[in-house]
């Protein structure tokens, strides 16, 4: 009897598994729209691009943008979602490559492991554009250029903001940072342009300085610990807007204003931290930009009619003050 | 060595109260106002309230894990569980006109429920009808279930603006937080239920010897579904805190790794991974420790590059000095006594947390 028990198991638990794994797959089918046959033979431009997955608002925006703006310019678009797997972006980069399409941009989801596919798209003359996020590849030939945000820029006017804010303060101006996950390309930049902008200025002192993981919940868990150890915290400078947010509830709690108890530089200008700042709870938000769309676009018709473009493009940002958002907050799309 | 005092020493909740009266005791000389409380708006304010309320959400986890655990099984899906379920709550309430409705916020919580209850029966019908290894049976909950939370929120964060849910969270009774005594409440419900009636000893059972168990008249397979229900309406629950502590139900973060903090606290907390005993209690303290671990790093500023191994290095600590096989062999070494009596393999099953 057990051993009727002990052969039946395991194949009834692989029809379970296979179940599971197929309906795994078909959905997967679903959510890429990769658009039906190869050339149609006109003369649009067709353009393959592989998203890195829908992982946040930030990254919803940014698929949107490119859609609209591939329809708009009357591109071809064949869009593939990786869903953060950098097996399926290979997948998809040389599906694109037997179709023949006239241009490849993809966002990778890690930095290294790109240069075989790299180089099958070279060697089958498809220009490649990578957006939002680099590659590590040593064989610069092997793509056209890069569009994306510059961090440290990012970093950099968000400490230039404060430098102008406090020019008048007396004393010191003590800061609390909440950075992104640690070791991510934008946290360590982000910390870095911000530090040397603030360097101008001596009074101006980051007395902590802690990872907030990107979450609303890692943000107000550490600026909870920020307000007990530290009685006199002036300025908080959070790496995104989420952060931010998180941390806005933990200040209240303390019995403190913020925006006017607390200074709120953050990074990103997404909805919620642009009503946060119109509603003067932050102070001051450098954008990064996920509408990179039209430029896109525009690089892509470059590079396909064979004009040269720089090897470093970047997205067309901007900062907000309270006044400034209160003007945008209509017209934001994400 | 006194008798007494040798008990207090090998009872299994010393080593673990011992290193979270450490950590206090460190932070306290670090800053010493650390464990002061004051009272703000009426409510208590300050770091140990803080600890408590945050560990909330994490000893609920930890209490269905339990059970799960001694049952010989582990659930690997309530992390995504949490996301799930906070993610429905938040978005019927999002959707609805009045989002302060009592009988909304109700309404989504029963409907957040009963969908994490249905994904507990998932895993208990995987494991306990199909017979799949718990390990591979609640890993595609936790790889599908992430991807369940996200197309429910449309991979956006959904936040919302509503008295009743953010009290879950947020809010406070008898001046301490709510959060508090909604685990409490749990944790009584579960002890209550495992303690008090032959419940636990069954489930026990179940855990060393499934087969068995069967054999003398328990309906094994009945357990065993049961547990990963009460896991998943844990972890549920959990779900809820964490999504009304930041008013946002955000699919991709929400009880982000929450699985493996709980197996963590579970172990601290003396069960073991192989299942046949349970200690709801030093459950409890394994969560309060993981918990305090996470402040103090916050609290000393300790920078994040280092702040994983700081962790590590503690939580090692913490499960060697718990094991009776490491703490004899140190004593013989220090003091040159003749070794205890090995312990029968049976009494490691039991014992040996790690």
């Amino acid at each position: 009897m057990r051993n009727m028990r002990m052969s039946l198991a395991p194949r009834r638990a692989v029809a379970a598994l296979a179940a599971v794994l197929l309906a795994g797959s078909v959905a997967a089918c679903g959510n890429s729209d990769t658009g039906g046959g190869g050339d149609s033979g006109n003369d649009k431009i067709v353009l393959g691009f592989s998203q890195v997955g829908a992982e946040s608002g930030w990254r919803t925006a940014n698929t949107n943008s490119i859609k609209e703006a591939a329809a708009e310019a009357g591109f071809e678009l064949k869009f593939d979602d990786a869903q953060q797997k950098q097996e399926n972006q290979i997948k998809a980069i040389r599906n694109y490559i037997q179709q023949k399409v006239d241009v490849i941009a993809f966002s990778p989801v890690v930095e290294s492991g790109w240069d075989t596919v790299l180089k099958e798209a070279k060697d089958a003359g498809i220009p490649v554009i990578l957006t939002d996020r680099a590659v590590d590849s040593a064989d610069k030939s092997l793509y056209k250029t890069f569009l994306g945000s510059d961090f440290v820029k990012e970093g950099r006017l968000s400490g230039e903001w404060l430098v102008e804010e406090k020019k008048a303060a007396t004393g010191d101006v003590n800061i609390v940072e909440l950075q992104g996950t640690t070791g991510s390309a934008p946290a360590n930049d982000r910390k870095q342009g911000f530090a040397e902008a603030i360097a101008a200025d001596p009074k101006l002192k980051v007395i902590a300085s802690q990872s907030g993981d990107f979450t609303r919940a890692g943000g107000k868990q550490v600026m909870e610990q920020f307000l007990k150890a530290h009685p006199k915290i002036d300025v908080l400078f959070a790496h995104n807007d989420d952060m931010g947010l998180g941390a806005l509830e933990a200040i209240t709690a303390a019995g403190k204003v913020p925006g006017k108890d607390i200074t709120i530089i953050t990074i990103d200008a997404v909805k919620d931290g642009m009503q946060a700042l119109a509603d003067g709870k932050f102070n001051f938000i450098a954008e990064c930009s996920p509408l990179l769309g039209p430029q896109l676009m525009e690089l892509a018709k470059k590079v396909h009619a064979g004009e040269e473009v720089a090897p470093r493009i970047e997205t067309e940002e901007t900062t907000f003050t309270q006044e400034q958002a209160k003007e945008a907050l209509p017209n934001r799309k994400y | 060595m006194s008798e007494r005092a040798k008990s207090m020493l090998n009872h299994r909740l010393f080593w673990p109260v011992a290193v979270l009266v450490v950590m206090l005791v460190a932070n306290t000389v670090y800053r010493p106002g650390f464990l002061s409380i004051e009272v703000n708006n009426g409510h208590l304010y300050g770091t140990p309230i803080d600890i408590l309320r945050l560990s909330a959400p994490l000893i609920l986890v930890a209490l269905g894990m339990t059970l799960v655990i001694s049952t010989g099984g582990i659930d690997l899906s309530v992390g995504s569980t949490c996301a799930i379920s906070g993610a429905i709550a938040c978005l019927y309430i999002s959707r609805a006109p009045d989002q302060n409705n009592l009988v909304t916020v109700f309404t989504a919580l029963a409907m957040a429920l009963g969908v994490a209850l249905a994904l507990g029966a998932w895993n208990g019908v995987l494991v306990s009808v199909i017979g799949i290894q718990p390990i591979i049976a609640t890993l595609i909950l936790m790889v599908a279930g992430r991807g369940l939370a996200q197309l429910v929120t449309e991979g956006q964060i959904i936040t919302i603006n509503s008295g009743p849910f953010r009290a879950i969270g947020l809010g406070h009774f008898l001046t301490l937080p709510l959060a508090i005594f909604i685990a409490l409440g749990a944790a009584l419900l579960i002890a209550g239920l495992t303690r008090r009636t032959a419940l636990g000893m069954i489930v026990e059972s179940v855990g060393g010897n499934r087969e068995a168990s069967r054999l003398a008249g328990i309906r094994s397979a009945r357990i065993v579904f049961l547990v990963y229900v009460v896991s998943a309406a844990c972890a549920a629950i959990a779900g809820f805190m964490m999504t009304a502590n930041v008013s946002s139900a955000d699919g991709n973060n929400t009880g982000l790794w929450v699985e493996l903090d709980a197996i963590l606290a579970v172990v601290i907390g003396g069960t073991s991974l192989a299942g046949g005993r349970f200690y709801l209690s030093g459950t409890i303290l394994g969560a309060l420790i993981i918990q305090t671990l996470t402040t103090t790093v916050y609290a000393m500023n300790i920078s994040p590059q280092t702040a994983l191994l700081f962790k590590a290095v503690v939580v090692i600590a913490v499960c060697l000095i718990q094991a009776p096989a490491f703490r004899a062999k140190f004593s013989r070494r220090g003091r040159g006594t003749p070794p205890p009596p090995t312990p029968s393999p049976q009494r490691q099953k039991e014992e040996v947390p790690a």
